[in-house]
């Protein structure tokens, strides 16, 4: 029964942190109609940055605040660059630039910090909370996590629903001709649109990274979870991606838990094959939905 | 001249044919010259010209893509090494070879059908989680497949009949390390004359068809979800046969030879050459097998640590890829190609798009040169 919930708990914490950068993938899904595969080694390297900054004896929340920092430029600097001058090309383009960016931050991160693993301090405890005489499954750290992505989620929705700018990104990412009619400056809204998936992605890392170990490779099967996580819900639902970030969350604890560490990755697999064969939409998708 | 060209450009098998048996010459000249380091080396080129091969065909002519190359390689690799596990093993390497690429098959039918009858990123995301997952799977099984370190293959005796032709050939004792690059060039050989003829054929029409517009193609006739699969299927088999002559050539099948990046960079291959040209991923492929080297003997003189100097070639084939696909989007052969036609043509060419690139054996706007010459000669 403890194992259970232990397991449960893990889950939930985990699965906060694939919603994150389920969410992370959506939105530049959303504006820009390609899937970020360099998101993780972004989320990578912005890590490293903090890590840096903690190891030259500076505090967790300065190389935290940081990270999130240089995510916000790397992102903006990523779509000015690399992904603006293929937009509107034939999007295999676009998907080979981000795997292009995946493969060179990578190496850089190699060359620059190493390729062994060095371990990432957390700002709390990473023991199990006590309540009573039960130790249960759910870190000081993992409460950290799961509050710290609910906080940005909160941040998303605000900025989306209750504030002009915006009304403007969605407008643009809606339809990008009728919102330049209509004086939204477009390009600016997918930097910024870009930008702001990049700190998610980057505070995603953070969170895997705390506490435990991280190298170059470290965000790449996290990666393949946000993208799992975020086919659930559909791929253009922000909601569907939280949702599915936390479904898959708990299956992979428990697969993990259960089974054995090593075939979570082939779990994610298997539950991808199983949605994109039964339910492409994702599974909350109406069935009349069809796209060609 | 031209009436020769025309008839060249109409006789398909023929003209794959020819130049097959000059590839092979070449191969054979070039092998009977090289020592047994180089003679691996070149068969190392061929099993990634080989995978490569099987993604161009994918992504230059469906315009699909596939990061788990690297991983179909592994379960042609495993499956080549549960089949030689020592001496006596008594399967003969072809039937050992097709084993290994109808299990790689099964792989991609089962993965091809969950994702690539779609459109858009699911193919792509499905086969980086497939990269991703298959090391773990022989961790898993760590009685059956060895986990970490993996199993060993053991290459069976070249049969008598083998030396003696190569002996009868060539004048020269044909040693095991040569034996193997012949075995993989071989393969190479004979994949890239199938790939060659089916892209050339119905079936590549209809992959080409639907990459360029997949409502035209609906409209046409053709069934969206089946030219797909079968894209990614005949993709992911080649990919099988390059994990068991991989297998056959290190000897040894491992989680750590297939790891995201070995499907990264053969995507990056495939990119340098030029999407969709089976010239351009044997190119790629020179490329990776010799690049590093050169480069990392770069690093480790600019007083790079070996360990970082080789994350160099990496580093060089993302730039390189990058910049291929911002400035030059149809790769090497394709940039050759129209230069080419620029200067018989003597007009500038306008540039296709990266999906346009040509295809292996005659590019579209040879093809197109073609029907010109055909129709200003009497």
């Amino acid at each position: 029964m403890q194992q259970l919930v232990n397991t449960a708990l893990s889950g939930l914490t985990l699965g906060m942190v694939y919603a994150a950068f389920a969410l992370a993938l959506v939105m530049i899904w959303r504006s820009t109609r390609v899937v970020n595969f360099a998101q993780a080694p972004m989320a990578m390297v912005t890590t490293f940055v903090a890590l840096a900054v903690i190891d030259a004896g500076h505090s967790y929340w300065l190389g935290f605040g940081l990270a999130l920092l240089s995510g916000l430029v790397l992102g903006a600097v990523v779509e000015r660059v690399v992904i603006r001058p293929v937009e509107g090309k034939p999007e295999i383009n676009a998907v080979i630039l981000t795997l292009g960016l995946f493969i060179v931050l990578h190496a850089l991160a190699s060359v620059v910090f190493g390729n062994r693993y060095r371990s990432f301090p957390a700002p709390f405890g990473v023991r199990g909370v006590e309540v009573g005489d039960t130790t249960l499954g759910i870190t000081g750290f993992g409460i950290f996590s799961i509050a710290a992505v609910l906080v940005v989620m909160a941040l998303l929705v605000l900025l989306f629903r209750v504030t002009d700018l915006g009304l403007r990104m969605r407008a643009a990412a809606y339809h990008q001709e009728v919102a330049r009619l209509l004086g939204v400056r477009v390009g600016r809204m997918l930097t910024l649109g870009w930008a702001l998936a990049s700190v998610v992605g980057s505070l995603a890392g953070l969170l895997i990274a705390g506490g435990s170990l991280v190298h170059p490779g470290f965000m790449d099967s996290i990666v393949v979870f946000g993208f799992v996580a975020a086919v659930l819900g559909g791929l253009d639902s922000p909601v569907g991606a939280v949702v599915g970030g936390l479904l898959l969350g708990l299956s992979l604890s428990f697969v993990s838990g259960y089974v054995g560490s090593q075939l979570v990755a082939l779990t994610a697999l298997a539950i991808l094959m199983l949605v994109l064969t039964l339910r492409p939409g994702g599974l909350f998708s109406q069935p009349a939905q069809r796209r060609v | 001249m031209t009436r020769l060209r025309s008839w060249w450009s109409e006789v398909t098998l023929l003209r794959h044919l020819v130049l097959a048996a000059a590839g092979l010459l070449v191969v054979v000249a070039v092998l009977e010259s090289a020592g047994d380091f180089r003679s691996l080396q070149l068969a190392s080129m061929a099993y990634l010209g080989l995978a490569a091969g099987g993604l161009t065909i994918l992504t230059g002519l469906n315009g699909q893509i596939s990061l788990g190359h690297g991983a179909l390689m592994a379960i042609g690799a495993y499956t080549t090494a549960l089949l030689l596990p020592d001496r006596e093993s008594s399967t003969p390497l072809a039937l050992v070879v097709l084993a290994a690429v109808g299990a790689t098959l099964a792989v991609g039918v089962a993965v091809g059908y969950a994702a690539a009858r779609l459109h858009g990123p699911y193919l792509a995301g499905a086969t980086l989680a497939l990269a991703v997952a298959v090391p773990g799977v022989a961790l898993f099984f760590k009685g059956r497949l060895g986990g970490e370190q993996g199993l060993r293959v053991v290459l069976p005796d070249i049969p008598e009949w083998v030396l003696d032709l190569a002996f009868f050939v060539t004048g020269q004792e044909l040693t095991r390390s040569r034996y193997v690059a012949y075995v993989a060039w071989l393969t190479l050989v004979v994949t890239f004359v199938l790939l060659a003829n089916l892209s050339r054929s119905r079936v590549g029409r209809r992959w080409r068809a639907v990459r360029d517009d997949a409502v035209a193609a609906e409209l046409a006739g053709i069934h969206l979800g089946r030219a797909r699969v079968s894209a990614f299927t005949v993709s992911a088999a080649a990919a099988g046969a390059a994990g068991a002559m991989m297998a056959i050539t290190v000897r040894l099948a491992a989680p750590s030879g297939f790891t995201l990046n070995l499907s990264l960079t053969l995507l990056t291959a495939v990119v340098l050459g030029g999407l969709g040209s089976l010239t351009g991923a044997i190119i790629g492929a020179a490329l990776l097998t010799f690049l590093p080297q050169v480069v990392t003997g770069w690093g480790t003189d600019a007083g790079l640590s070996d360990i970082r100097a080789a994350e160099l070639a990496p580093l060089v084939y993302g730039l390189v890829m990058i910049l291929v696909i911002l400035l030059a989007p149809s790769g090497i052969v394709g940039t050759l190609r129209r230069l080419a036609v620029r200067r018989t043509r003597g007009g500038p060419e306008p540039a296709p798009p990266a999906t346009d690139a040509a295809d292996p054996a005659a590019p579209s706007s040879s093809d197109a040169l073609t029907t010109t010459s055909k129709g200003t000669s009497p």
